[in-house]
C-alpha cells in the first residue's frame, strides 16, 4: 500500500510539472493579491487588529472551556439540541440518527472544512441519504467527486470551460463561458432541492459564547436557505471556533473577509440562535449543533503549538504559500491544504503518517507573515520535524546527523572534505544529472556552481602572510 | 572576502576564527536538535570572546540570532547563546543599522535586481537595508522583481528531499528576474544564489548572480 508521504510525492511531481495548472492559480491569485491588499488598506492599522485579533483568541482558547458551556447552555436554554462528538464516527452517528428518526430522504448542505474533516457526504450517502452542496463551488467539486481544492476556493483549479462540460455531461446544459449562465445552470438545480430537502447541514465559522449563536458569512446566499428552508438544521462547529463576544465579530468578519477572500465583508452575514421560536414565522423547527473535538483537545494541550487553534480557516496561508501554488491543493490530500494544513494534520491523523507535509517546506515564512491571526506557522513547521525525529529516530536519519555533527566538530576534517568536494568536482561534471551523478537530487533540474577554487579560509592564510 | 575587504576599507578590524565551521542549521531545520545543539555549542565558544559577529548569510544570521536562543531554550548555555545572538548581525544589517553606513563607496556599473532571502527577510526583518545600500552603489541599476519576497525555493535539505517542488519555486522565481531585463540578481544569501544560479544555468540564461558584498566590495 502507498504511504501518504508517498502520494503526495507522487502527486506533488505530476502538478509541479504541469505548467498550465501552475499559471492557472498564479493568475488567479493575482486577483487576490490585489483586491485583498485594497481591503487591507481599509482597516485604519491592519497590524493592530492582527495584534487584537491573536488577543481575542487566545483568550477565548485559553478559557475554551468556560466559553463553550456558556455558548451551550445559551444556545440550549431556546431549545436548541448540543452534541458533543469526541471524534469523526460520533459525530457522523449522531447525523445519521437525526437524519433517520426525521425519515429524511434529501439533505441540502452549505459549505463545511469540518464536515469535509469527519467525510459527512460519504457517510450520509452510503446509508441512502441524498445529499447536495449549495456552495457552487462545493456542488462543482462534489459533481465531479472530488475533495475541495482549497479550504475557502473549492473549485479555483477548474477552469470556466470545464465546469461548463462538467454541467453538459451531468446536467445536460448547454454550453456556456459565462460565469453567470453556468451560476444559473447550478441555481435552477439547487432551488429544487432546496425545496425537497428536510434537512440541512452547515458549517459554523464562528461560534459567540457570550449569545450562544453560530456567525456564517457566505456570498452566496445558500447557507441561510440551506439553513432555513428545511424543517431540520444540523449545524457542525469545531470546537475551537469560539468567540467570546458578540461585538468581536466587529473585527472578525472584516478580517476573514479581507485575509479570504479581498473583500471588505462578505455579502451575507448571518446569526443563528435556535430552533423557530414561538410566534416566530419562519426557521426550522430543530436545530442541532454538533461539537466536534477530534482531537483538537489534543493540540489544545500542546503548549507550544496552541495558537494553531486560534485559525478562522480563511486561506490566506494557502494563497502565499509557494509550496501550495505549485502542488495544488489535491496533493496533500489532507482536509485542510497549505501551510495549516501541514502543520495540523500531523495533530489530527497521526505525526509520523503526516509529517512529510512539515518536511515539504523551504520554511519561507509567507504563511506567518500572512496570517491574520500571527500564528506561527512555519516554526511549528520546525516544531513538527523535531517532535517526529524525537518519538522515532530514524536510523539513516539519525546517521547522517551524526556524522554532519563529527565533522562540524573538527575543522581540519571539514576543511580536507571541502578541498575533496574540489578536486573530485570535475569528475561529477561528467555524470552530471545521471544516475550515476550522487548530486542528481538536485542536478537533475539545476546545474551545480562550480566550487572556488581556493576556500575563504586559504585566501585568509593568504592574506596574514605575505 | 569581499565582507573583509569592505569592513576594512571602513576602518574595522576583522578576525576569521579558522576553527569555525557551520551554525548547526541543517540538522536544526531537519528535527535533529541535539546536533544542531552540539554543532551550535562549538560557534559559541569560538565567537565567546568577540566584540561583534558578522554573517554572510541572511540564513545563517537568522539562525544564531532567532534559532539559538530557542534551541538553548531552559539549557545551562542559553545565556551564552543569547549573548551571542545579541551580538550577531547579518552584513547589511550591520552595516545600515549598527553603523549607520549606507555609501561604502563602491562602483559597478549594471543593471541589477535583488532577491530577498526569505530568512533574511522574515526573521531578520531586512528590506529595507541591502537596497539602501545597493541604491547608493555609483553605476548600479536596481529594479525590483515581482517575486522578489518569494522564496527561491532553496531550504536546504528541502531541495534535495523534495527536488520537484524547489525546482518549480526555482522556475517561478527565474521568470521573475527574467521579466526585468537585469544583468544581474543579487542577494544576502549564498545558498539562494546558488539555487538561482543552479535554475539559470539550466536555462542558459546569462544573468550573473552576486553576493550582496561582492558588489560592495568593487570600487
Amino acid at each position: 500500500m502507498k504511504t501518504h508521504a508517498g502520494e503526495f510525492n507522487e502527486s506533488a511531481r505530476r502538478y509541479t510539472a504541469d505548467l498550465p495548472h501552475r499559471d492557472l492559480i498564479q493568475k488567479a491569485l493575482a486577483g487576490y493579491y490585489a483586491k485583498r491588499d485594497e481591503s487591507k488598506n481599509r482597516f485604519q492599522n491592519w497590524p493592530g487588529a492582527r495584534d487584537l485579533a491573536a488577543e481575542i483568541k487566545w483568550n477565548a482558547i485559553n478559557h475554551l472551556d468556560r466559553c463553550l458551556d456558556e455558548f451551550v447552555s445559551k444556545l440550549e436554554a431556546r431549545g436548541t439540541k448540543i452534541f458533543w462528538a469526541p471524534g469523526a464516527q460520533e459525530a457522523r452517528d449522531y447525523i445519521i440518527g437525526v437524519a433517520r428518526k426525521h425519515k429524511v430522504r434529501s439533505i441540502i448542505k452549505s459549505k463545511s472544512m469540518t464536515a469535509e474533516e469527519i467525510h459527512l457526504n460519504d457517510a450520509l450517502e452510503k446509508e441512502g441519504f441524498e445529499v447536495v452542496e449549495s456552495d457552487l463551488g462545493e456542488y462543482i467539486v462534489q459533481l465531479r467527486r472530488e475533495p475541495p481544492y482549497h479550504l475557502v476556493f473549492p473549485a479555483m483549479h477548474l477552469t470556466r470551460r470545464q465546469i461548463s462540460d462538467l454541467f453538459h455531461d451531468k446536467l445536460g446544459s448547454a454550453p456556456t463561458n459565462n460565469p453567470e449562465d453556468l451560476t444559473m445552470i447550478a441555481r435552477r438545480v439547487m432551488r429544487r432541492k432546496y425545496c425537497e430537502a428536510e434537512m440541512g447541514i452547515s458549517g459554523a465559522n464562528f461560534a459567540i459564547a457570550e449569545t450562544g449563536m453560530i456567525s456564517i458569512t457566505e456570498n452566496e446566499g445558500n447557507a441561510r436557505l440551506t439553513t432555513s428552508l428545511p424543517k431540520i438544521h444540523v449545524a457542525i462547529v469545531g470546537i475551537e471556533k469560539v468567540l467570546p463576544k458578540l461585538s468581536d465579530l466587529a473585527l472578525f468578519l472584516p478580517m476573514l473577509a479581507t485575509a479570504g477572500a479581498g473583500q471588505s465583508i462578505t455579502c451575507y452575514n448571518t446569526l443563528y440562535g435556535g430552533p423557530r421560536q414561538p410566534g416566530e414565522p419562519d426557521g426550522p423547527e430543530e436545530f442541532h449543533v454538533v461539537l466536534l473535538d477530534n482531537r483538537r483537545t489534543e493540540l489544545l494541550a500542546d503548549a507550544e503549538q496552541r495558537d494553531a487553534l486560534h485559525c478562522i480557516r480563511c486561506g490566506a496561508c494557502l494563497n502565499v504559500c509557494p509550496v501550495f501554488k505549485n502542488v495544488g491543493g489535491h496533493s496533500y490530500g489532507t482536509t485542510y491544504q497549505g501551510p495549516i494544513g501541514s502543520v495540523i494534520t500531523p495533530h489530527l491523523r497521526g505525526l509520523q503518517d503526516w509529517k512529510h507535509l512539515s518536511q515539504a517546506s523551504s520554511l519561507c515564512g509567507a504563511c506567518t507573515e500572512t496570517c491574520p491571526l500571527k500564528i506561527n506557522l512555519h516554526h511549528h513547521l520546525l516544531h513538527n520535524r523535531r517532535n517526529a525525529v524525537r518519538a522515532l529516530p530514524g536510523r539513516l536519519g539519525k546517521f547522517l546527523q551524526s556524522g554532519f555533527v563529527f565533522m562540524m566538530r573538527r575543522p581540519k576534517l571539514y576543511q580536507l572534505a571541502a578541498r575533496a568536494g574540489r578536486i573530485a568536482q570535475p569528475l561529477q561534471r561528467l555524470f552530471q544529472g545521471t544516475i550515476l551523478d550522487p548530486l542528481r537530487a538536485w542536478t537533475k533540474t539545476r546545474l551545480f556552481p562550480p566550487l572556488a577554487e581556493k576556500s575563504f579560509r586559504e585566501m585568509w592564510r593568504e592574506r596574514k602572510t605575505p | 572576502m569581499s565582507i573583509v575587504q569592505v569592513l576594512e576599507r571602513l576602518g574595522h578590524k576583522v578576525d576569521y576564527p579558522e576553527a569555525q565551521t557551520c551554525c548547526g542549521q541543517p540538522p536544526f531545520n531537519s528535527g535533529h536538535w541535539d546536533e544542531a545543539r552540539a554543532v551550535a555549542e562549538r560557534q559559541m565558544t569560538i565567537f565567546r570572546d568577540a566584540e561583534t559577529v558578522v554573517i554572510a548569510s541572511g540564513s545563517c544570521g537568522a539562525m544564531v540570532k532567532n534559532f539559538y536562543p530557542e534551541l538553548f531554550h531552559n539549557h545551562p548555555r542559553e545565556a551564552e547563546a543569547r549573548a551571542l545572538a545579541a551580538k550577531t548581525h547579518e552584513f547589511s544589517d550591520f552595516l545600515v543599522n549598527k553603523l549607520a553606513v549606507l555609501d561604502v563607496g563602491a562602483r559597478f556599473p549594471g543593471r541589477a535586481t535583488f532577491h530577498d532571502g526569505c530568512h533574511g527577510l522574515r526573521e531578520l526583518g531586512l528590506k529595507k537595508p541591502p537596497r539602501q545600500l545597493l541604491r547608493h552603489v555609483q553605476g548600479l541599476e536596481l529594479v525590483e522583481m515581482s517575486e522578489a519576497e518569494t522564496c527561491c525555493g532553496f531550504g536546504g535539505a528541502f531541495a534535495v528531499k523534495f527536488p520537484m517542488i524547489s525546482t518549480a519555486m526555482g522556475e517561478v522565481k527565474c521568470a521573475s528576474i527574467a521579466d526585468t531585463g537585469a544583468d544581474y540578481v543579487i542577494s544576502n544569501d549564498s545558498s539562494c544564489l546558488m539555487q538561482i544560479r543552479g535554475v539559470l544555468d539550466r536555462q542558459g540564461k546569462s544573468v550573473k548572480t552576486l553576493h550582496l558584498a561582492e558588489v560592495l566590495a568593487q570600487t
